[in-house]
């Protein structure tokens, strides 16, 4: 369980996160939404250690990310950020190899190698191991970080806004994998997600921000409702059922 | 083996034979071609090994010594121990000159981090834009204590004057580079950027220092024995880098090997076009790599990148 109490964030006087208390990643998996500047990514980047708090306390399985060690906190949380541009040239293979780090601190076990390949399978990269990043498309691109990230085999994995720049194809897929990691190997995986219906759809509970607090916290169902989503993107939102599913439509 | 064969005297195996041990050839051989190619080889593969992990620290393809500020940053270090401490050992003067690379270098980062537009080009400009000033202020100085003829010789790779007992201290810039191979994984992770660093459970902040004392280290041991090779560190990582990637692992012997080739090569090209008389191995590597620089530049844009 990912613990959150009174984590405060300011950038200058402006706290873009104030104030917040939250248990995440009781469930298979769990959305963050609300619109530009809510403070979604950077209490995700708390979470992740990438970012350090102002105020407050974060604990991942009772393991106080500020006072645990980065190579303890590697093997239980993994983090991947949007807007991923290498410099590095590295081959798919390469990449995912180096999820392994905490644990093979770069010379491979057969463990590891086991890791690296169930990842490359899972999401479907076996005929792009040898090329380089910069030779494949942003959707293949996507998946060999997020397979980099299955690779490190941790507890919880956090993603900031996997499906963007995307093709609506390719966003399906990436969340069709999620949603079977999730189900299939028991993982926790928290999103930072722009599209609220991708998010009503594949998660199975939502976090709801607005100016750096949490609005509510609950289970899809409960979020997706028209009074909840048009109060949180000052929108007028209306949710209705689609198979089973609740849509919002805020279009026109 | 031929880099040792070439000079105005005549050393070739049949003269080592027929002079003996104690023959003119062989003394030749030993205190001044011998030491000559060794520098040679271990200041290629030095400084090329630096440009690959200035590359992955700064995460831009176009750094290295001298578009960073640190080979400048040397050099003013070397002018201070000159004025100050002239009868300093070599090995203090490298310290001293160290210490001022790893300062100026720390100063590019700090320039860095407080542009907000990291453009790839915009990066080694900004290096070069330092040197330039770190650079003028050595050079303001030299000419006024009547130094600049010692400065020519700090930052412009010349090997002609290389002899036995005056390289020694490129062996320890080679035991960096074994230092930089182990840590090898350290530096393609932090290639990827602070934040994966993070993620993947390493001190980015360690890792940097790391590398900046390796990079420091080596710029000021060339700096004071045969002067810093322009673009070598560039050039060389960077077509290790389009053959075969960036895992700093795989590519490292690589560039060292590549690295003391291109160099060998260069000095040879330098000391033949003239013959009896040199060209300075720091012109002809920078006449060849601009060249070979703009061919690189110019097939880039294919690459999605």
């Amino acid at each position: 369980m990912i613990s959150i109490s009174q984590v405060t964030k300011r950038y200058g006087r402006q706290a873009v996160v104030d104030d917040v208390s939250l248990e995440l990643g009781g469930c298979g998996i769990t959305s963050i939404i609300g619109p530009n500047g809510a403070g979604k990514s950077t209490l995700l980047s708390m979470v992740a250690r990438l970012l350090p708090l102002d105020g407050g306390t974060i604990t991942i399985d009772g393991l106080d990310v500020r006072t645990t060690p980065g190579s303890v906190l590697a093997t239980k949380v993994a983090v991947l950020r949007q807007d991923n541009h290498l410099a590095a040239r590295l081959t798919v293979q390469d990449l995912v190899s180096f999820g392994r780090y905490p644990y093979s601190k770069g010379r491979l076990t057969s463990v590891d190698r086991d890791a690296i390949a169930r990842a490359i399978g899972y999401l479907d990269l076996e005929p792009f191991v040898d090329r380089f990043l910069d030779e494949l498309s942003g959707g293949q691109r996507q998946r060999a970080f997020i397979a980099m990230v299955l690779a490190q085999d941790t507890d919880y994995v956090l993603l900031d806004e996997p499906l963007n720049n995307l093709d609506l194809r390719h966003a399906v897929d990436i969340m069709k994998l999620l949603r079977a990691a999730a189900d299939d190997t028991g993982k926790r995986i928290v999103l930072v997600m722009h599209d609220i219906n991708f998010a009503s759809v594949y998660s199975d509970e939502i976090v709801a921000m607005r100016d750096g607090r949490v609005v509510l916290h609950g289970p899809s169902s409960e979020v997706m409702q028209s009074e909840v989503l048009g109060l949180i993107y000052d929108l007028p939102i209306d949710v209705r059922e689609v198979d089973g599913e609740r849509i919002g439509y805020y279009y026109r | 083996m031929l880099s040792t064969f070439i000079g105005v005297s005549d050393v070739s195996p049949l003269s080592l034979l027929e002079g003996g041990p104690d023959g003119k050839a062989a003394q030749l051989l030993v205190v001044s071609r011998l030491p000559r190619t060794l520098a040679l080889v271990l200041t290629g593969v030095a400084m090329s090994i630096v440009g690959l992990i200035m590359q992955m620290l700064v995460r831009n393809k176009f750094v290295e010594p001298s578009t960073t500020g640190t080979a400048e940053s040397a050099a003013l270090g070397l002018l201070v121990v000159t004025i100050f401490a002239p009868t300093l050992p070599l090995f203090g003067k490298m310290v001293v000159a160290a210490i001022f690379a790893l300062a100026g270098t720390g100063l590019f980062l700090l320039i860095l981090r407080r542009i907000p537009v990291r453009s790839i080009v915009l990066v080694p400009l900004v290096g070069i834009m330092l040197g330039g000033v770190i650079g003028a202020v050595t050079t303001f100085f030299a000419y006024r204590l009547d130094l600049l003829q010692t400065l020519g010789t700090w930052l412009t790779g010349d090997f002609s004057g290389i002899l036995r007992g005056r390289y020694e201290l490129l062996w320890l810039a080679l035991a960096m580079t074994v230092i930089a191979w182990i840590a090898a994984d350290r530096f393609t992770v932090v290639g990827l950027g602070q934040e994966f660093t993070t993620n993947l459970g390493l001190r980015y902040g360690r890792v940097l220092a790391l590398g900046l004392t390796i990079v420091a280290v080596v710029t000021a041991i060339v700096v004071v024995t045969a002067g810093v090779i322009p673009f070598l560190g560039l050039i060389v990582p960077n077509i290790v880098s389009i053959a075969m990637g960036d895992n700093v692992r795989r590519s490292i012997p690589w560039v060292a090997v590549l690295g003391a080739g291109f160099v060998l090569a260069c000095d040879i090209v330098g000391r033949l076009l003239r013959f009896p008389y040199e060209i300075p191995l720091g012109i002809v590597v920078g006449v060849v790599g601009s060249v070979l620089f703009l061919y690189l530049l110019l097939r880039r844009p294919s690459r999605a990148h």
